[in-house]
């Protein structure tokens, strides 16, 4: 790969800089810290209002913190999309020859980061609000569950954000074509979470079965992912 | 004569003329046969009369869905990305999306009847929700906005990811159900002993929905070249306008 | 016919979404068919 001058830029460096790039984009704008937080810990208070059951609320927990997590991941995704073609930052990206695989990779982490943010609100939320109970090895198991759906969720994200960026209605167009393909996530993390919490008497070692699969939903979509990214933003 | 099938149908040959006649004789003998002439089943009486439509349906809609995701694959491994790969795939999927939905409502009709349930969380009920939603999805994708090409590379790649999603979607549902005890689905197919005339009937009924789904599909994509051809002509007709505008000040 | 109501509504369904699909395809056809010369339809 070379740039302009005629010098190689290494993979390793466009990524990092990249991520850097939309990281530095949150410390100026706080969009993620002053309003998907918020919304999302209003979605949790949302669920407790609409099944207004104890009880409920303690055996659903994990269903309900991962959903919230996937509303919030539409509205950072199309944000952190919005952002990059606004200014023709993709094309600019593009036209400088630099690996676009890349690209999605630096987009990808900086996703998860901010996705794993909002995860550790949404689950100390959830052990407040619902009142449930956390031991040490299910600890264990709920940190390798948000570690491997997050890396799921920021592939398919990125991959698909950069699908729609740009184009007219976006905004509804981006939750249709995500849903469906991250409801296996929503599966295997819901059930994860709900063991290592013990929702309806459910033991930790069960959740291990579903961290496979979202290892394998990780690494299918990181490699889809990086394949198929240049190709949908490169026109 | 020819002039006026021509005005009339624009899109048609005598191929496609040929296949839609005998498309609707076997139809009409599909219906015929499954609402009257066939026996009722011993366990599930009248209701098996759905079956004539539901079955083929679900297979034409399969099928839909594999070429869509041959021909998306086609265009992309092909150098000449040439835009047949394209309209077939587009064709292809718009008539599966249709088949799905009828085959969910008859389905759920279907199930109704013999589960007393319009629905079930079997796998293999909720990865045909997921494929029609996922392809409703695609659809989406190729009216986005931009030129033949952009649809045609953009809607590729759409399909080649439900092809990776689709196998994950439904092992991930297998593995859900299959922890969770759950209502054990009874196959509404397997229940069903069938004598000569039933098979003969289901038989029909593939045959008649795969030349139905044939005679479409040749229909869809010679409109989507003539509409890709129209809205092309009718940006270079307002380009032209704007440059009569433009030396007329 | 005992259930006739979810029989022949299956049935309806079936053969009303084919026909509604088939018609309005051949429909746009004719639309868009006239600003388009014959050279441009392959299959003639």
């Amino acid at each position: 790969m070379k740039n302009i001058s005629g010098t190689r830029v290494a993979k390793g460096k466009v990524v990092t800089a990249v991520l850097l790039k939309d990281l530095r984009i949150e410390l100026r704008s706080r969009v993620v810290t002053n309003q998907v937080l918020p919304f999302a810990g209003l979605v949790l208070v949302m669920f407790a209002f609409a099944l207004d059951n104890d009880d409920v609320l303690q055996r659903v927990a994990g269903g309900l913190v991962w959903l919230a997590t996937l509303f919030s991941l539409f509205i950072i995704v199309q944000r952190s999309f919005a952002i990059d073609t606004a200014d023709g930052a993709l094309d600019s990206l593009r036209v400088a020859g630099i690996d676009l695989s890349a690209v999605f990779f630096g987009k990808a982490i900086a996703l998860a980061l901010k996705l794993v943010a909002l995860e550790i609100v949404l689950i100390c939320g959830a052990v407040l609000l619902y009142r449930v109970d956390l031991s040490a090895s299910g600890l264990v198991l709920l940190v390798t569950c948000v570690l491997c759906a997050t890396s799921g969720l920021a592939f398919v994200g990125t991959l698909y954000g950069g699908l729609t960026a740009g184009a007219k209605g976006r905004e509804t167009l981006l939750p249709l074509l995500l849903l469906p393909v991250v409801a296996p996530v929503l599966i295997a993390a819901t059930r994860a979470t709900e063991a290592a919490f013990g929702s309806g008497g459910a033991q930790t070692s069960e959740g291990w079965a579903w961290i496979g699969l979202l290892t394998v939903f990780a690494a299918v979509f990181g490699v889809g992912g990086s394949l198929a990214f240049g190709s949908l933003i490169d026109e | 004569m020819s002039q006026v099938l021509q005005r009339t149908s624009p899109t048609g040959t005598r191929a496609t003329r040929v296949i839609g006649t005998t498309a609707i004789l076997v139809m009409a003998w599909v219906v015929v046969s499954g609402l009257m002439l066939t026996p009722q089943d011993v366990v599930q009486g009248e209701s098996v009369r759905i079956m004539y439509v539901h079955v083929p349906s679900a297979w034409i809609a399969y099928l839909a869905f594999i070429f869509t995701a041959v021909a998306s694959a086609s265009w992309l491994i092909s150098k000449k990305h040439s835009m047949g790969f394209d309209r077939f795939a587009g064709a292809s999927a718009e008539v599966g999306v249709m088949f799905m939905a009828i085959t969910l409502v008859t389905g759920s009709l279907w199930g109704r009847l013999t589960w007393g349930e319009f629905w079930q969380w079997d796998p293999r009920l909720t990865t045909t929700a997921f494929l029609f939603v996922t392809y409703i999805g695609y659809l989406a994708v190729r009216r986005l906005e931009g030129s033949v090409e952009q649809r045609a590379r953009r809607s590729a790649v759409v399909a080649m990811l439900a092809v990776l999603e689709i196998p994950l979607v439904h092992f991930s549902v297998v593995l859900w159900r299959s922890l969770h005890q759950g209502a054990t689905v009874l196959n509404p197919n397997g229940d069903v002993k069938m004598d000569g005339l039933m098979l003969f009937t289901l038989f029909s009924g593939v045959v008649g929905f795969t030349l139905v789904f044939i005679w479409l599909v040749l229909h869809r994509q010679r409109t989507m070249l003539l509409v890709d051809i129209a809205n092309n002509q009718g940006l270079d007709s307002a380009i032209v306008a704007r440059r009569a505008e433009g030396s007329a000040n | 016919m005992k259930d006739a109501g979810f029989i022949f509504g299956s049935y309806i369904v079936t053969l009303g979404a084919i026909l509604i699909f088939a018609v309005s395809t051949l429909r746009s056809a004719q639309k868009s068919s006239q600003s388009v010369t014959d050279k441009d339809k392959t299959w003639l």
